[in-house]
């Protein structure tokens, strides 16, 4: 029964020994929810009273006429509880946990949005929880950090490497080598050793199928092109999925061109050419890495995409072209997020407004009875501080410095 | 001949002592001293590691070790030559441990050949389960060289055997869950546990994993055929120098 976890050459399990029989187990639990439909039914009625789904799509009329070409529709997926498409995987994988018996649950994250979204989860199930965040992702993201306290779990800061995702994911498996027994590692993106890939897919594919239904019963027809940003990759492959048999919809994906082509200016694997094949954290993809295989720093200005490798699944799906990458620079990325707010009073998540800046460059040249749609992954009202940086708010700056004065006098 | 070379070693003494030194850590000149003064203290076998930016399977110690190593620029070429320069220079068998990727991007092949070609004997690889390693086990059978795979307290007789049957050399055996580098408590469950991995395989032992001092060794001796030393003599070089290496080793054999 063995799969063997590829995509054509990309994804694998390059796993240590100790976590076989790990990997055996969570295999056999994943492959039995998705032949169980009360699985599926119980997965469903969880999202539909814990979270928002099914989330709505919305049509966003002023940005279409800004714009004067396609039809812009969006899915919200920052309506989900705590704010992001990643609820969907991890409530899902909660479920999982809840079946193999587990008490505990770990996460990486970077931004933190995948760290909170695992908190609620190990709040609302029981679960002691766990979360390895990169020191310097720690220092920025004190909100979340905040949050994820709160919420009952031990944030743990990673000073190894460059304190930042793919360390807190080496120092997850390094804490999950330890405590398989009892532990669930609930990876955050479509990454890592099979079966993590296919089964965070498979939750976010909740995405596309409603979008696909949603689409067709507002805008009268499927999209021409379907946006997501990707990271690891999991909101992308969430939306791709409703649409892959779809031949007339092209589907772009849009990582994070930083400040531009150049090893170390970017986390674009696959839009640009700086990455290469290799094997890491568990799986072969492209990865940023130089010629000796040593992973090389990267820049965004949204941690959520800040990240060396990328889903195997749309690596595979990059060679064979049924998705087109493309990058979306820091400075385009903040000019899109200001004018959809401005625009819409939707505020997409840094992350998100990657795929929103590549549509705004396309939909123009697009004509006006063409629909496209943007997978909205998450929201930034959370993220004010980063936000508040990137649109460099001097009133915000006068708040804080007013702030700190209030605390270092009390 | 890496089998054979324990064996005859063990008919002069009952536990043999393999250590474990991070290529170019802190530079390669100390790699050189570490080697020097542990094969003169009477160590039987070594593993060189090369760094790598992701040593998912290594605890704190040898983690910071490869990030120190590469940020001083270490490269694998560099870490090929010292190799050469060793095995040249010392008459015990090394064995390379790193990561897959360091193989993968050098070319599977390539990178095996060129272990045969300085004289490296076999190699660990932790991220590199037989089901993923067709080339490379082909590549090693190819060259006479020995795969060495890992058993860990966990892993199901059938697989100990499977795992048995792909490695040459001997078996590297964790005496616990977990990264390198934390404390082991050596104990009846260690013994039993090491009982079956006799049963898997006709292959010697190695146990590693927390081993630091002469007592651990007391107690390995007789249920495994080598003990490994890897963090701990990390850990005393870094405190009190390369020279204070051969003395801690000393101190371990039996
Ligand atoms: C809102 C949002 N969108 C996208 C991502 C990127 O992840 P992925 O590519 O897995 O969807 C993140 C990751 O933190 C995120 O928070």
């Amino acid at each position: 029964m063995k799969h063997s976890g590829y995509h054509s050459r990309f994804g694998g399990a390059f796993i240590p020994e100790i976590l076989q029989t790990t990997f055996d187990e969570l295999e056999i639990a994943y492959l039995t929810a998705k032949d169980d439909p009360t699985f599926w039914a119980e997965y469903m009625h969880l999202m539909g009273t814990y979270s928002c789904r099914p989330t709505p799509i919305t049509f966003a009329e002023n940005l279409t006429n800004h714009f004067g070409g396609a039809q812009i529709y969006i899915k919200r997926e920052d309506l989900n509880h705590t704010g992001a498409h990643k609820a969907n995987n991890v409530m899902g994988q909660g479920l999982l946990t809840k079946r193999m018996g587990k008490t505990r649950v770990i996460a990486e994250t970077g931004a933190g949005q995948h760290g909170v979204a695992t908190a609620t989860m190990a709040a609302k199930f029981g679960f002691d929880c766990t979360i390895y965040m990169g020191a310097v992702d720690v220092e920025r993201q004190r909100p979340n950090v905040f949050w994820m306290e709160q919420l009952g779990a031990t944030v743990v800061p990673v000073t190894d490497g460059s304190g930042t995702l793919k360390d807190a994911i080496n120092e997850a498996f390094r804490d999950w080598v330890t405590n398989m027994d009892n532990t669930h590692y609930a990876l955050g993106t479509a990454c890592g050793p099979y079966p993590f890939p296919d089964m965070v897919t498979w939750f976010q594919s909740v995405i596309g199928t409603e979008a696909r239904e949603q689409i067709q019963t507002y805008a009268g027809r499927l999209p021409s092109r379907a946006y997501a940003c990707v990271g690891g990759g999991s909101n992308a492959m969430g939306l791709f999925s409703g649409f892959m048999d779809d031949k007339e919809v092209e589907l772009v994906g849009v990582e994070a061109g930083g400040r531009g082509p150049g090893m170390g200016e970017h986390a674009a694997r696959l839009a640009y050419d700086d990455a290469s094949v290799g094997v890491a954290q568990g799986y072969k993809t492209y990865f940023l890495q130089d010629k000796d295989g040593q992973m090389q720093e990267t820049h965004s200005i949204s941690a959520g995409l800040d990240y060396v490798g990328v889903s195997p699944i749309l690596a595979h799906l990059h060679e064979t072209k049924r998705v087109r990458f493309e990058a979306a620079e820091d400075k385009d990325v903040v000019a899109a997020m200001s004018l959809t707010i401005k625009k819409e009073g939707l505020i997409p998540a840094l992350e998100t407004s990657h795929a929103f800046a590549q549509a705004f460059k396309e939909a123009p040249e697009m004509d006006k009875d063409e629909v496209i749609l943007i997978n909205q992954s998450g929201r930034a009202d959370k993220d004010i501080f980063t936000v508040a940086d990137a649109l460099k708010d001097p009133k915000w700056e006068e708040f804080i410095i007013a702030k700190a004065k209030e605390y270092s006098n009390a | 001949m890496l089998e054979q070379y324990i064996r005859d070693k063990r008919k002069e003494k009952d536990l043999l002592l393999m250590t474990h030194i991070v290529l170019g850590y802190p530079s390669y000149d100390h790699s050189m001293r570490m080697v020097e003064s542990m094969v003169e203290a009477g160590v039987d076998l070594m593993e060189l590691q090369i760094p790598f930016s992701e040593p998912m399977a290594d605890g704190s110690v040898i983690l910071r070790a490869n990030a120190e190593a590469l940020k001083s620029g270490a490269t694998v070429e560099k870490s090929l030559e010292m190799a050469e320069k060793i095995t040249a220079a010392f008459d015990i068998p090394f064995l390379f441990m790193t990561y897959y990727n360091i193989l993968y991007r050098n070319g599977v092949t390539h990178f095996v050949d060129n272990m045969k070609r300085i004289g490296i004997q076999g190699s660990i690889i932790p991220d590199l389960p037989p089901e993923e390693a067709e080339e490379y086990l082909a590549a090693m059978a190819k060259n006479e060289l020995c795969p060495i795979h890992i058993y860990t307290p966990n892993t199901s007789e059938e697989r100990l055997k499977f795992l048995g049957e792909k490695s040459e050399g001997f078996v590297y055996v964790t005496a616990r869950k977990g990264v390198t580098g934390k404390d082991t408590a050596f104990d009846q469950d260690i013994a039993d546990y090491l009982g079956k991995c006799r049963k898997a395989t006709d292959l010697p032992l190695a146990l590693g994993f927390g081993v630091k001092s002469r007592e651990d060794m007391e107690f390995i001796k007789g249920k495994a055929d080598i003990a490994v030393v890897g963090s701990e003599s990390i850990r005393v070089m870094e405190e009190q120098g390369v020279k204070a290496v051969g003395g801690f080793i000393k101190s371990l054999i039996l």
